[in-house]
């Protein structure tokens, strides 16, 4: 009782939206059993009848094959053979038309026949048990057997899903929905027996749970036959209502199993194999009679052939023998379609040849194909949306198409219309809407094309930077220790205990006042045309060259002080590995997933794998955090040091094997799809240790503020106040400069211009010692080596203090801070630049107008070098800033931008996918799955936090750079 | 042999556009009969006026755009926009009325934004609100049912040479609210306005109404309509004026007199039907209807006007883009449908 249900609740006929049923037209061809096609004179056989790389030609012009004889070779892994479909010469290899939409012409290979149909020897395997599944899909492979409804995939890719996929329904499609098309039905009426044959062979390779043939009610003597043939044995026959488009092959898994297949997806991807009937009678005459595909049959119909019917057409047989042989009147035919009304091409060319996926040619006169009528204006009636087997909002998509909106056509889900012109077929105002949507989809797919050629550029030029900023970066470190060297020295010989910038700075700003007090001076003198005038301009020069050096000393000290951190590099080099762990195990799960599309899949045993590696990182991070616990009870810096060199250890291990799997994945890739599973379990590994190496990273982070920071907090006030007093001074300064040059001008004196070009360097120097000045409150808080206290005996655990710093460096806080530095040094570029600039137009007047002295004139270009030096240095200050800023956030997060955005989204997803798994065996499951299931969400939702904080981080410190 | 090259699919349904047009135009008939009976031939009179002035107006701005005047003509549009127009204007109404109203409906509501298909809002509407808005008294002029004029009055009506006043009488909805605006709404005021009481419900309108059914059921049995919109326009007018009559039956008319009064089937069946101003998918299109009617009923329960079809109307054609974003099927193959114009 219980099964009776269950049986009739499993035949339930499940529907999909939309359909259309336009006019059959099936019994112009239906009546009359398959004849013999013509044998031409010449039989054109173009390499690529499938979908999938072009056969290889194994044959020479001139050469003789007879029938079965393979001349093409499958070329890769998606690609199917090509026979002789009868004895003769091969009398070219070269382009010939065929039919394709864009009317390009493709490679053929062309030969005569000889009439004599000379059999190649066969050898057929009439109990196919004996072959091995491997065997048996090399078989089909070779016969060159592709889908026969209407794409022409290769059958052998279809039917080779490896171990680990479980096929639940094998779906036989015999609906042919199309209207006018018979040669299914014909087929089913007279080779019943040879497709089930065939589908035997496909259960026995497929191993499915459940068999069924989908027909429509419209053919009922191809039902009874069908079922008459397969009684006794596991297959079902599912009689579906007449409905366009009920063959399409996700609408006939819908029918017949409820199930949807997921956009982008394919239907191996819910269990499910479709193959055609016609497909299936090849496979059976291919392995159990051993002829290879070498013809089909074809339906010739229309109103303007005078015999329509089906006939067993050899394949490369022209279009016009067939109608010629069908008796079509060429006069009397307005329109020739290759395949159904509905999807079907029409020919322009008679000359081109039956290949294997031709089911029909419509030979139609005018008034039964009438030209389309004029496009009237869409009215929105809806009635296409209530016609789409995809549930698609047609008018939507025609007018985003027409107004080339491809990104809101995209977001209305134009890549999954299947063009089967439902819409089109009941639009009152005729627009050929399909038209639209292969013209949006085509420019849709070159764009995607052009974004992938852009983006492999972009990753090439950014391999490439990194590489280069890492030389760079090492080479800076090691300038570093040499000037800390010698500076050590220096100030050793100095007697001076340790470096002080403070002193530093104060010895700088004094040289600078000097400077500036003999300045004042010597112009003073010029004011008075002073004797000495001379002597105090040496004077004045012997004291710029003095504290140009104090400035250079402090910039020095300044720059030395971050950089001596040891602990900073190992935890720099760790983050940069974990970077590169992770990108490159993306490529690996990339490879992965390419091959997985191909077929195969070991999930338990990827899943063994996963715990294993899991249970590794677990260990790792116990591990580490052991390590961290003991820092913080000695004082040195040396033992946080040692388990962050065992990490880096452990981080170079992972990243050497996870290249050797990068190797192999590729390899084997090349290879074709046979080990899709090992390339994912290594993915999975690489997945887990990079996951692992994360954490340890972000743990060290977390772990880094809490050992004891020693940092000075009185610290900052002492060089802000020098600052401040510094600013104050220049600015006098400026202001005396801009009154003595006012006067000067009111006087009409000479040196008017100098006097200006002279406060406007002092306005600079003001707005420099400004910016400083902003820049030290800004970093004030944090313990920056510059501003450390001038009293070195205060600071008795100095060199501690180093570790904490190097590691908040790459502290979200200090790029902001640093951010503001950006700022305030941009403002004294800017700044000097323009004086720069005013100074040398100043100098340039004054040599065009020749009214100043020639000395004066020297001295104005010296100030314009000085100037322009002044504004060289504070660019590379900037350019220095910047590029920190940017190594700063690589070495951070490991990653660009790009790669960071794409992790939170697969999280994300990741994390969706989790829940509805868990939401759909709430009711079913046992309690143990469930509470796994939730354990594993909770890490995919910590996993999908991290992600997202990473990129929201990054984002910011990307906004900060600019 | 001239072979023709097209994309597929190379067959379509036969009919086209100016079909579905002329269906409803032909479904319009009943109405217009039964409007005829009780009020005079004055409405026959404005529909066939319309009709020219459409045409007239339709061809003169086909022109001026550089449009193929037959090709466009043909798609009856323009001739079913002034059907519908004239249908809703009192039979009182003088030619000048009908001429402004169709050839504004025509020029500017339709052919200034594009022509068919791209008009936001319905052009008939738009003509009937500018001359409500512009000649409230001779909008306002019905005739009391049952008081037909005769033909030759109609046409002096029509050409301007007979004054309204002698025959314009107030319709049911206009009664109704005149008694409650006045304060004296009570039961036996009700009572003793015979026009308040009909077989079903106003009298005379009632017979019009389910006339305008009667066209639009046979537009649903030809699938020229669906069922969403008249279902969802009816059951948002009639609900919330079954709930309210029921709290205060002398305050509120009841659901059969709204439903059965003024243009509230012409409004269900054959205006906010209309296909281009509409929302599209068919949940929008439920949505969209019922808050019309929800709209109907409140202004003519709290509003300043008698009848509210237009107005409502016109205020959803501004919302049914809005309602289209969010009423998108789920397509095949994805978990939910989309929302919104972009994620
Ligand atoms: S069927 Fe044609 S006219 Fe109607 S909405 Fe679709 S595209 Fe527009
Ligand atoms: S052609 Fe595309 S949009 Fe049109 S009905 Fe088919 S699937 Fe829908």
């Amino acid at each position: 009782m219980i099964r009776t249900l269950f049986r009739s609740r499993s035949r339930k006929i499940y529907d999909f939206h939309g359909g259309i049923h336009p006019p059959e037209r099936k019994d112009l061809s239906n009546g009359t059993a398959i004849a013999a096609g013509p044998l031409p004179s010449q039989l054109i056989l173009p390499l690529n009848m499938h979908i999938g790389a072009p056969a290889k030609p194994l044959v020479e012009p001139g050469e003789r094959v007879l029938k079965g004889q393979m001349i093409a070779e499958p070329s890769g892994a998606v690609s199917a053979a090509i026979h002789a479909p009868t004895s003769g010469t091969v009398s070219a290899i070269g382009p010939r038309a065929i039919q394709h939409p864009s009317g390009m012409d493709a490679i053929c290979i062309v030969i005569d026949t000889d009439g004599k149909d000379e059999w190649i020897e066969r050898a057929g395997v009439a109990d196919y048990t004996e072959l091995s599944p491997g065997e048996l899909v090399d078989t089909i492979r070779h016969a060159g057997i592709a889908g026969m409804g209407g794409a022409g995939f290769p059958t052998s890719i279809k039917v080779n899903l490896g171990d680990h996929q479980r096929v639940e329904e094998l779906v036989i499609n015999a609906v042919e929905c199309e209207p006018y098309i018979t040669a299914d039905d014909r087929l089913m009426r007279e080779r019943a027996a040879e497709i089930i044959a065939g589908i035997h062979i496909l259960q026995y390779l497929l191993n499915p749970r459940r068999t069924l043939i989908g027909i429509e009610d419209n053919k009922p003597d191809a039902i009874s036959a069908i079922k008459r043939a397969c009684k006794g044995c596991d297959i079902e026959v599912r009689v579906v209502p007449t409905k366009y488009p009920s063959g399409g092959e996700k609408q006939l898994i819908q029918l017949l199993t409820g199930k949807e297949v997921k956009s982008g997806q394919l239907p191996a991807q819910v269990g499910v194999v479709c193959q055609n009937v016609g497909t299936a009678y090849a496979i059976k005459r291919a392995v159990i009679d051993g002829e290879p595909l070498l013809s089909r049959v074809t339906t010739l119909t229309g109103e303007g052939v005078r015999q329509p019917g089906n006939f067993e057409v050899l394949l490369g047989t022209p279009i016009r023998d067939l109608l010629v042989h069908g008796g079509v009147d060429p006069d009397n035919i307005g329109r020739l379609v290759m395949g159904g009304p509905m999807m079907g091409f029409t020919l322009h060319n008679p000359a081109v040849p039956v290949v294997k996926t031709t089911n029909c040619i419509i030979a139609a006169t005018l008034e039964e194909l009438p030209e389309p009528p004029p496009e009237q204006p869409c009215i929105r009636c809806g009635s296409c949306a209530d016609v789409c087997p995809a549930n698609l909002l047609p008018q939507q998509l025609y007018w985003h198409a027409k107004n080339d909106d491809l990104e809101k056509a995209q977001h209305h889900n134009l890549m999954d219309c299947i063009e089967c012109g439902a819409c089109a077929y009941v639009c009152p105002s005729h627009i050929p809407l399909v038209q639209y949507y292969r013209y949006a989809k085509a420019e849709v797919r070159q764009q995607a094309a052009d974004q992938v050629k852009a983006d492999k550029a972009r990753q090439r030029f950014e391999a490439r930077q990194a590489r280069i900023d890492a030389e760079k970066a090492e080479k800076e470190a090691r300038r570093q220790a040499r000037l800390e060297a010698n500076r050590k020295k220096k100030t050793e010989t100095a007697s001076a205990p340790t470096v002080d910038t403070a002193a530093l700075k104060q010895a700088s700003l004094e040289a600078s006042k000097a400077y500036k007090a003999a300045v004042k001076a010597a112009k003073a003198a010029e004011a008075d045309n002073a004797d000495n005038l001379d002597a105090l301009k040496a004077d004045v020069d012997r004291l710029k060259a003095i504290a140009d050096k104090a400035k250079a000393a402090v910039r020095d000290a300044k720059e030395a002080g971050p950089a001596a951190a040891p602990a900073e590099d190992i935890v720099g080099k760790l983050k940069k590995q974990v970077g590169d762990a992770s990108s490159a195990y993306k490529t690996a799960v990339k490879a992965a997933k390419d091959a997985e599309a191909n077929g195969d899949d070991n999930a338990a045993e990827l899943r063994a794998k996963a715990d294993e590696l899991k249970a590794a990182a677990d260990k790792l991070k116990a591990e580490l955090r052991d390590a961290k616990a003991n820092a913080p009870a000695t004082p040195a810096t040396a033992p946080q040091v040692d388990p962050v060199a065992d990490l880096k250890k452990q981080v170079g291990d992972v990243s050497s094997a996870y290249k050797a799997a990068v190797k192999a994945a590729k390899e084997a890739e090349e290879n074709g799809a046979d080990n899709a599973a090992e390339l994912r379990s290594q993915a999975d590994e690489l997945k887990a240790k990079a996951d692992q190496l994360k954490a340890d990273l972000r743990d060290a982070k977390a772990n880094a503020p809490a050992t004891p920071a020693p940092a000075p907090a009185a610290a900052p006030a002492d060089p802000l106040a020098d600052l401040k007093k510094k600013v104050g001074e220049v600015s006098s300064a400026y202001k005396a400069a801009v009154k003595a040059a006012k006067e000067a001008d009111e006087n009409g004196a000479d040196n008017a211009a100098e006097l200006c070009a002279e406060a406007d360097r002092l306005k600079a120097e003001a707005d420099h010692w400004k910016a400083e000045l902003r820049e030290a409150k800004a970093s004030a808080p944090a313990p920056a080596a510059p501003k450390t206290p001038p009293a070195p005996t205060d600071t008795p655990k100095a060199p501690e203090t180093e570790a904490p710093q190097a590691l908040t460096a790459v502290d979200p806080e200090v790029a902001a801070k640093r951010q503001k530095r950006l700022k305030a040094l941009k403002t004294a570029y800017n700044m000097a630049h323009k004086q720069y600039k005013e100074a040398h137009a100043a100098l340039e007047r004054g040599e065009r107008n020749g009214d100043i002295p020639a000395e004066e004139l020297n001295a104005m270009q010296q100030k314009v070098d000085k100037l322009k030096g002044k504004a060289d240095v504070a660019r590379d200050a900037l350019d220095a800033l910047v590029e920190e800023a940017k190594a700063d956030i690589r070495a951070h997060t490991g990653k660009d931008l790009k790669t960071l955005k794409l992790e939170a989204a697969r999280a994300e997803s990741a994390l969706a996918d989790k829940q509805r798994e868990l939401e759909q065996q709430r009711d079913s499951a046992s309690e143990d799955t469930l509470e796994a299931l939730s354990s594993e969400l909770q890490a995919l939702e910590a996993e999908a936090q991290i992600a997202r904080k990473a990129l929201k981080q990054a984002v910011e410190e990307q906004g900060l750079q600019d | 042999m001239a072979l023709i090259s097209s994309t597929s699919p190379h067959t379509t349904v036969s009919n086209n556009t100016g079909a579905f047009m002329r269906q409803v135009i032909y479904a319009t008939l009943p109405g217009l009969a039964v409007l005829t009976w009780q009020f005079g031939w004055g409405t026959v009179i404005n529909v066939l006026w319309a009709v020219v002035v459409a045409l007239v107006s339709e061809a003169l701005i086909l022109k001026a755009r550089g449009r193929p005047v037959a090709f466009y003509l043909k798609d009856y549009s323009a001739v079913l926009t002034a059907v519908l127009l004239a249908l809703a204007l009192p039979p009182t109404s003088p030619w000048w009325l009908t001429l402004i109203g169709v050839s504004f409906a025509i020029i500017v509501a339709k052919q200034l934004y594009g022509g068919l298909g791209m008009n936001p809002f319905n052009p008939a509407m738009v003509g009937y609100v500018l001359l409500l808005i512009s000649f409230p008294v001779a909008m306002t002029q019905w005739i009391a049912p049952g008081e037909a004029p005769s033909l030759v009055q109609s046409w002096q009506l029509f050409t301007g040479q007979l004054p309204v006043d002698g025959l314009s009488g107030a319709t049911p909805l206009d009664t109704f609210r005149t008694l409650h605006s006045s304060g004296a709404g009570n039961e036996s005021e009700l009572a003793s306005h015979g026009i308040l009481h009909g077989q079903f419900a106003g009298l005379g309108w009632e017979w019009v109404n389910l006339a305008f059914l009667l066209g639009g059921l046979y537009l649903i049995s030809r699938k020229i309509i669906t069922w969403h919109i008249p279902v969802g326009f009816l059951a948002g007018l009639a609900l919330p004026a079954l709930v309210a009559w029921l709290i205060d039956p002398v305050r509120f008319a009841d659901p059969m007199f709204q439903i059965l009064s003024g243009g509230a089937m012409l409004g269900a069946f054959f205006i906010a039907t209309d296909p281009v101003s509409a929302a599209t998918s068919r949940s929008g299109r439920l949505i969209y209807a019922a808050l019309i009617g929800v709209l109907i009923w409140v202004i003519r329960s709290f509003g300043g006007y008698p009848d509210a079809v237009a107005f409502s109307v016109l205020l959803l054609n501004l919302c049914a883009p809005f309602i289209d974003y969010y009423t998108q099927p789920r397509t095949y193959g994805h978990d939910k449908p989309n929302r919104g114009t972009q994620s």
